[in-house]
């Protein structure tokens, strides 16, 4: 019995949303027959898979596509540049924590000269971590310029300016707490005359030197305390920091140059006229 | 006056018409349960937060008084210069707790303090009181001098000038089975009356002593 053709029916009129997306230039409908194409489309479904459970994609689309104002020049990547210098911290700090010991009693000193000396690629990760903070701290007070030369503090951005000092009193804590780190003669004497300037503010200025060098005196739990605000307490504090300074900035937008008046449209302009 | 935007509702549980309600209840369950569970919750969080907070601070409420240390014999010490000794701070760490004091036999004609049972040889420390540097004795113009900021101190350890906001501290000494001990520090002001120790850059003079008030980890004795 020859085989009959089946009757071709109609397409049901879907609304444009729910109809299949044509496919991209340049492949076949159907299943992919390339193992680049298997690939991407492996690629695609986990993609979707995630996306489906979790929604990510429109606030990846909410943080990433944002409408910027007209001028944005170089000068509004400072900011991606700090945070940029913040992760190239973290991610050699938590590196250098696998061979730094902080010990006083000379094991500090000697783990920080293992570390470049011995140590494969010791001196370049260390040096990152060193100079890096320098870059860090000089990376903060241009984008705090930036952002006071070109008015973008004011309404509704206050609040983001108040996160940013917060951010840079941290950034503070981080190189005076750093610093002390290596336990060399310059550490341990920067770090005697720090605690002494914490002293004088009056009144809690005598209490906050006990609190932070754990006594009365410079002693054996000085360092580690040192060591667990500085790679525990405010690197937390700081990310969550940035998370707030980054939600608020794309919740707000950015502001344009203070050199660009604004162009009302043609049409205001004649009716007002 | 403005309309009010709600209808305000009878405090009792009665009067609002829910089941179960007794007389004179104005606390719903429900608010009641709510209530407990955040309390519970708040409790346990505190039952973390508050001990770890106070193992942290606990250091500030420590005393820490040092001991008494042997650094020589009577007739190590002479009355018109001083020789350098070295006592430790902190235990434990090595050299980074070790500190350097400077000694001499009390001179009358110098020292005018009454003479007690302690300060029968001045021991003065080497630590500025500018920020806490190392100061240094230079013995040809009999002064101590500071590195750091230039603060310099006569033979008593009175600034004579730079930035040093009061005299250089001193400990205690006494003599213990014939050697010269040192014992806690102690800090003065410019006419040298005794304070408990305060850290560098502190002035005791006038309003400083209350504007730096004495520590519980350290008392003079």
């Amino acid at each position: 019995m020859p085989k009959l053709p089946t009757p071709k029916l109609p397409v049901p009129p879907l609304p444009p949303q729910l109809q299949p997306p044509p496919p991209p230039p340049g492949t076949q409908r159907g299943r992919p027959h390339t193992p680049v194409e298997q690939a991407a489309e492996a690629g695609k479904s986990v993609v979707d898979w995630v996306d489906e459970r979790t929604s990510l994609s429109g606030a990846a689309r909410w943080l990433m596509f944002r409408k910027v104002p007209k001028g944005t020049n170089w000068f509004y990547t400072l900011g991606s540049a700090t945070m940029f210098a913040f992760l190239s911290q973290a991610v050699t700090g938590v590196f250098l924590a696998m061979y730094y010991r902080p010990d006083p009693a000379s094991g500090a000193y000697e783990s920080i000269r293992n570390i470049t000396t011995n140590v494969f690629l010791g001196q370049f990760v260390r040096s990152m971590h060193k100079w890096g903070a320098t870059v860090m701290v000089v990376l903060v007070f241009l984008h705090m310029a930036r952002t006071f030369v070109f008015g973008a503090y004011k309404y509704p951005r206050e609040l983001n300016w108040v996160i940013g000092v917060v951010l840079l009193i941290l950034t503070m804590v981080m190189s005076f707490t750093g610093y002390l780190l290596p336990f060399d003669e310059r550490s341990y004497w920067a770090t005697i005359v720090g605690v002494n300037i914490n002293g004088t503010g009056p009144i809690i200025g005598p209490y906050l030197s006990d609190f932070l060098r754990g006594g009365p005196e410079f002693n054996a739990s000085t360092l580690s305390r040192f060591y667990a605000i500085h790679m525990l307490i405010v690197p937390g504090a700081i990310a969550a920091m940035i998370g707030a300074h980054l939600y608020l900035v794309t919740k707000l937008g950015t502001t344009a140059p203070p050199w660009l008046k604004a162009e009302p449209e043609p049409e205001l302009i004649k009716e007002t006229a | 006056m403005a309309p009010k935007r709600r209808q305000t509702k009878s405090k009792y549980t009665l009067d609002r018409g829910i089941p179960g309600a007794f007389e004179g209840e104005t606390v719903t369950r429900r608010r009641f349960m709510t209530g407990t569970v955040h309390g519970a919750g708040m409790l346990m969080t505190a039952g973390f937060t508050l001990p770890a907070l106070a193992f942290a601070v606990g250091p500030i409420f420590k005393n820490q008084t040092l001991g008494w240390q042997t650094v020589g014999y009577p007739e190590d010490f002479p009355d018109n210069n001083y020789i350098p000794a070295v006592i430790t701070t902190s235990p434990g760490i090595g050299e980074a707790g070790k500190s350097t004091v400077y000694l001499r036999t009390r001179n009358p004609a110098v020292d005018t303090t009454p003479e007690n049972q302690y300060n029968r040889w001045v021991a003065i420390t080497s630590r500025c009181s500018h920020l806490g540097c190392s100061v240094l004795w230079v013995d040809a113009s009999e002064r101590f001098i500071c590195p750091c900021h230039g603060s310099v101190f006569d033979l008593e350890g009175v600034r004579v000038a730079g930035p040093a906001p009061r005299p250089l501290d001193r400990f205690y000494t006494r003599l213990q089975d014939g050697v010269v001990q040192v014992g806690p520090r102690y800090s003065v002001n410019t006419e040298l009356r005794i304070f408990s120790p305060r850290d560098p850059g502190e002035p005791l003079d006038g309003i400083g002593q209350y504007l730096y008030p004495s520590r519980p980890s350290v008392r003079k004795l």
